[in-house]
């Protein structure tokens, strides 16, 4: 007979931390940091070492210096006396500025062709595949220098507008100028305007002080004040909270109009209430506030008011949303033919139109397919935006990692802030579109 | 008893099927239901066709009427006004531009006597990766995939025969150093030892005595220089003649008909039968004159050789005096100062005698460099033994975009399988490393990634590192691609369904063994779409590097158009560029929709 014993134990050698799986993950895990934390030492030690050898500490003190350069496209007040860092903080929104409208563009382009592409008609859908494997099968810098290009030597010049007959005329009722340079729209403005405020108007440099001091003209002395402030217009902020309200009010109707419906089956019509809710107010505070477009005009060598659009931001937007539609075009078009067709056949059975079968059956659905893919092209676009440096629209790779870097030569300290802006604008969208991915999942059991 | 026989009402055999009506098949079938099947499309269908009819009638005459035979816009554009009749220049292709600048293009500054070199490499490329592609072929090309990547580089780059000999000995070495310490220690230090040992070749040794072959045959070499260049230095004299004597009459000749042209054009004759005549002298004289230049050049550097031999002696014994010199100076230095390799890096409370003397010592061991340096590069020069080198700032066009494009697909696609495993690891630090890598790289844009490769990343080497610009770039691109990979992987690997790892283990597989056999041939063939989307895009992200001033197809495109001649040329250049990257880009997402059908198992 036997009896049970206890395997003997065995003690602890060496050679388990290579031999025994229970050591062995361990030893290779501090290997690695072992391996990591000498390399990074050696790289951060090369780098003090060299930095010190050229006479460049390591500060970001250079961020406050006036820039001493111009900057042609702003959506804040910036001049040549402001700092370094409000040129990064210009340059970080125009790169926010063409995302936004490239994204917009990309989508309503990228929808379209997506949905075109699926049709049954042959020559549609074989149109759409043209243009898709035509815009992805070509660098998207090729498409930027191309339209600039193409813009800047094809459009005419601001003289040919002049004269009584002139070589070119301005579009949409005379609004719309398209030149060389770059377009000009009619710009929003109010005879009774509630003024702008400027936030954080202590942080104005002395520079700013300085270089208004100096200067004559109304206009620069006011620019230059505000230099180390934001200004934000209380005329926007009106019309803004005015039409928020209303489109709240306007979605309660809605709600109500359900309700009646859930209770009685029959829906009341709402819509011209809902569009009176919107419209009559936000009408009426544009009159309060004496609303009027001002238009682009000629004067001296170029045109003068209105929102001026240069060529570089142009072709940047227009590339860049032709490009990325090809690729949203193909998500939207897996994420359509991911829904099982039994879906939509379903829909039939229970007499759902085919147009309302796409909006209330297959389109939430495949929502879920499209979202994630979708949102990784907007990044990718945020990223190719940084491709502006070749038309030269300054954006904060122009700005920061352009000019900034070439005249404080601290390349260290210009291309890790540079890479710091991408990579937070990337971590918060990523961030939430994790969320919503998390709130939108499939809740199965 | 049957209930169905005595009901004669019921057909016992099937009717005879009838032809659908003649609207529903064929090609009026066709049509009706995929152009015409609602008012809606037919509406759509038409104005489809009228959209791609103008567009086809404006660009069909552009691109196939184009002018092949110009020398610059301006000619091109008077030979399109004759052939259309009217003022209209727009209406027809310029390919003249291409036609002059092809080879540029192509190759950028790559001598042009040495294409056969990166033609020779790509041709090698297709056989190396013949037998990974294609199964049934014979194992010994797999000789030649090994050879590959050490033949590559010194076919492009040229240099000493040693040098890829010696890249591979350090392979040799490793692997013999493995075999014998894995039979004494177990295989981990094995791999351990075989790796270092193989580094250290690389990083110490290896370099040294391939100069060190060189040098020795250089020395060898010296006198028989002497006399082979006394007796070839007449005879490229008489080259040189040559070619100028048949430069200087096409010249004429190109003078002469430049002159007719002008001639014609101020008395408003056509001179499109001028130009097109003129082309091909024009082009005939600018590869004669590139011939002439380096003839002229070859001359010029035996000339040189010739006197850095006769003074060698000379310049031995004095460059042996400037380093015992350097030596006396630096040691004769004051305390403060004796380490330093810098004025600048001298601390504040340095005296100005002090740093004088350290300036002084300085010059000493510059000068005494600079000569070693001259002497060595001397003795290198005659001792190769090998292919003439050719400078990384010559590179370009679009063997550039091909050279970062393939070495960064082939590098990157392992690096993200590693990267993509790291990442699913159990090891939580390994796995901390890899998310963190992964998600930098994939946060900011590859600009930002090159502009590290031109002007930070010497901040991160040792001092005095230099390093050659496209392999930064190349390194940079590289991991660029590698994460981007890794996260397709990563997807690959995730849509296994987990009975295949539970098997594998069953099988007692270990964790390697599981993955090479079992896990990765699945999960890289799930993954096949987006490997090959991310190469495409990889190779189209090649064109960024005409931002950090380095001249691929894309930047000659814009040094073209700042020529005077073809100021003003854009459809012509960017749409042979754009139709030149669409059919790699096209081919490659072919290749891979036909990989995926190849190795379909489903049903």
């Amino acid at each position: 007979m036997t009896t049970l014993t206890d395997p003997p134990k065995a003690s602890f050698r060496l050679s388990m931390l290579l031999y025994d799986t229970r050591y062995r993950s361990t030893t290779i895990q501090v290997i690695a940091l072992m391996g990591f934390m000498l390399g990074a030492a050696w790289l951060i030690n090369n780098v003090a070492v060299n930095l010190a050898a050229a006479g460049k500490p390591f500060t970001f003190g250079f961020l406050s210096d006036a820039s001493g350069y111009d900057i042609n496209q702003k959506l804040i007040e910036y001049n040549s006396q402001s700092s370094h860092l409000r040129a990064a903080v210009v340059g970080l929104l125009n790169t926010l500025l063409v995302a936004v409208m490239g994204c917009t563009l990309a989508t309503f382009l990228g929808v379209f062709i997506g949905v075109l592409r699926l049709s049954s008609n042959w020559v549609i859908s074989r149109l759409a595949a043209v243009y898709v494997e035509g815009f992805r099968n070509v660098p998207v810098l090729l498409w930027i220098v191309l339209i600039m290009a193409a813009t800047s030597h094809s459009a005419p010049q601001p003289k040919d507008f002049r004269g009584d007959n002139p070589s070119a005329t301005m579009k949409i009722f005379d609004s719309v100028a398209i030149t060389n340079r770059g377009v000009y729209f009619p710009e929003p403005l109010f005879s009774n305007s509630l003024g702008d405020v400027a936030m954080f108007p202590d942080s104005s440099t002395e520079a700013c002080e300085a270089y208004a001091a100096e200067s004559d003209d109304d206009k620069v002395i006011k620019l230059a004040k505000s230099c180390g402030s934001f200004q934000i217009s209380l005329d926007l902020i009106a019309i803004g909270s005015v039409f928020i309200a209303c489109l709240m009010i306007s979605k309660l109707v809605a709600n109500r109009a359900s309700q009646i419906q859930a209770q009685t089956g029959v829906r009341p019509t709402v819509w011209y209430l809902r569009l009176g809710i919107v419209a009559i107010p936000t009408i009426i505070t544009l009159w309060i506030l004496g609303f009027y477009l001002g238009y682009p005009e000629l004067k001296g060598f170029n045109f003068k008011g209105g929102i001026y659009m240069r060529s570089s931001l142009l072709a940047l937007w227009i590339a860049l949303s032709l490009y990325t539609a090809a690729f949203i075009a193909e998500i939207v078009r897996a994420g359509i033919m991911a829904i099982s067709k039994g879906q939509s056949e379903a829909a039939g059975a229970l007499g759902i139109r085919p147009g309302r079968t796409m909006s209330l059956v297959v389109l939430p659905q495949a929502m879920r397919v499209i979202f994630p893919p979708l949102i990784s092209q907007y990044l990718n676009l945020t990223k190719n935006s940084s491709l502006a440096i070749a038309v030269g629209y300054m954006d904060v790779t122009g700005t920061l990692g352009g000019i900034t870097l070439n005249q404080t030569g601290r390349e260290m300290e210009t291309i890790l802030l540079l890479m710091a802006c991408y990579l937070i604008i990337s971590l918060i969208v990523s961030t939430v579109m994790n969320a919503y991915n998390e709130r939108t999942k499939l809740k199965e059991r | 008893m049957s209930i169905t026989s005595d009901q004669s009402y019921v057909r016992t055999e099937m009717l005879t099927e009838k032809a659908p009506p003649s609207t529903n098949v064929g090609i009026i079938g066709w049509i009706r239901a995929n152009l015409f099947s609602s008012w809606l499309n037919v509406v759509l269908s038409l104005l489809a066709m009228y959209a791609i009819y103008s567009t086809l009638a404006y660009i069909l005459p552009w691109v196939f009427g184009g002018v092949w035979n110009a020398t610059s816009l301006t000619e091109c554009r008077i030979v399109i006004a004759e052939a259309i009749g009217d003022g209209h220049t727009a209406g027809r292709a310029c390919w003249a531009v291409i036609h002059e600048r092809f080879w540029q293009l192509m190759y950028g500054f790559y001598p042009s006597d040495q294409y056969w070199r990166p033609n020779l490499a790509l041709i090698l490329l297709f056989v190396a990766i013949a037998p990974v592609l294609f199964n049934g072929l014979p194992k010994k090309m797999l000789l030649i995939s090994v050879a590959f990547p050490f033949v590559a580089p010194w076919l492009l780059w040229g240099g000493a025969i040693w040098t890829p000999l010696m890249a591979f000995m350090g392979f040799v070495i490793g692997y013999f150093v493995h075999k014998f310490a894995s039979k004494i220690a177990g295989s981990l230090v094995g791999i351990i030892l075989g790796t270092v040992s193989a580094l250290l070749w690389w990083l110490l040794f290896s370099s040294a005595v391939s100069q060190g072959i060189s040098h020795m045959i250089g020395a060898s070499r010296m006198s028989g220089e002497i006399e082979r260049l006394e007796t070839s230095i007449p005879l490229q004299e008489a080259e040189v003649g040559r070619h100028q004597a048949i430069v200087d009459p096409l010249e004429g000749q190109v003078i002469a008909i430049q002159e007719e042209i002008d001639a014609a054009v101020s008395a408003e004759k056509p001179v499109a039968d001028l130009i097109r005549t003129k082309t091909p002298l024009y082009l005939t004289l600018g590869s004669a004159s590139s011939d002439l230049s380096k003839e002229q050049d070859m001359l010029n550097v035996m000339r040189a050789r010739l006197t850095a031999i006769k003074s060698l002696p000379k310049d031995e014994t004095r460059s042996q005096q400037l380093a015992d010199a350097a030596i006396a100076a630096r040691a004769a230095l004051p305390a403060s100062v004796a380490k330093l390799t810098d004025v600048k890096e001298a601390n504040l409370g340095t005296s100005a005698e002090d740093k004088d003397q350290l300036e002084a010592a300085l010059k000493v061991e510059g000068e005494s460099g600079s000569l070693q340096d001259r002497i060595e590069t001397l003795y290198q020069d005659v001792g190769l033994v090998g292919l003439k080198p050719v400078k990384s700032r010559d590179f370009g066009g679009l063997m550039l975009a091909v050279l970062l494009g393939i070495t960064g697909i082939g590098l990157s696609f392992p690096l993200g399988i590693v990267l993509a495993l790291g990442r699913l690891s159990d090891l939580v630090i390994v796995k901390a490393l890899c998310v963190g890598f992964i998600e930098f790289i994939r946060g900011v844009p590859l600009i930002t990634l090159l502009f590290v490769a031109s002007v930070l990343l010497n901040y991160f080497l040792p001092k005095g590192t230099e390093f050659d610009i496209i392999l930064r770039v190349m390194i940079m691109i590289t991991i660029f691609a590698a994460a981007y990979m890794a996260e397709v992987i990563r997807g690959g690997l995730a849509a296994l369904p987990k009975g295949q790892y539970e098997a594998a283990d069953a099988l007692g597989l270990d964790y390697w063994q599981a993955q090479r056999l079992i896990i990765m041939p699945q999960a890289l063939k799930i993954s096949i779409p987006g490997i090959v989307s991310t190469f495409i895009g990889l190779f189209k992200d090649t064109t960024l590097v005409s931002i950090i001033a380095l001249l691929d197809i894309l930047g000659w495109a814009k040094t073209i158009q700042a020529t005077s001649d073809w100021n003003g040329v854009i459809w012509e250049l960017y749409g042979f560029i754009a139709f030149v990257f669409f059919i790699f880009c096209f081919s490659m997402s072919r290749y891979s929709m036909y990989l995926e059908r190849k190795l379909q198992t489903g049903h």
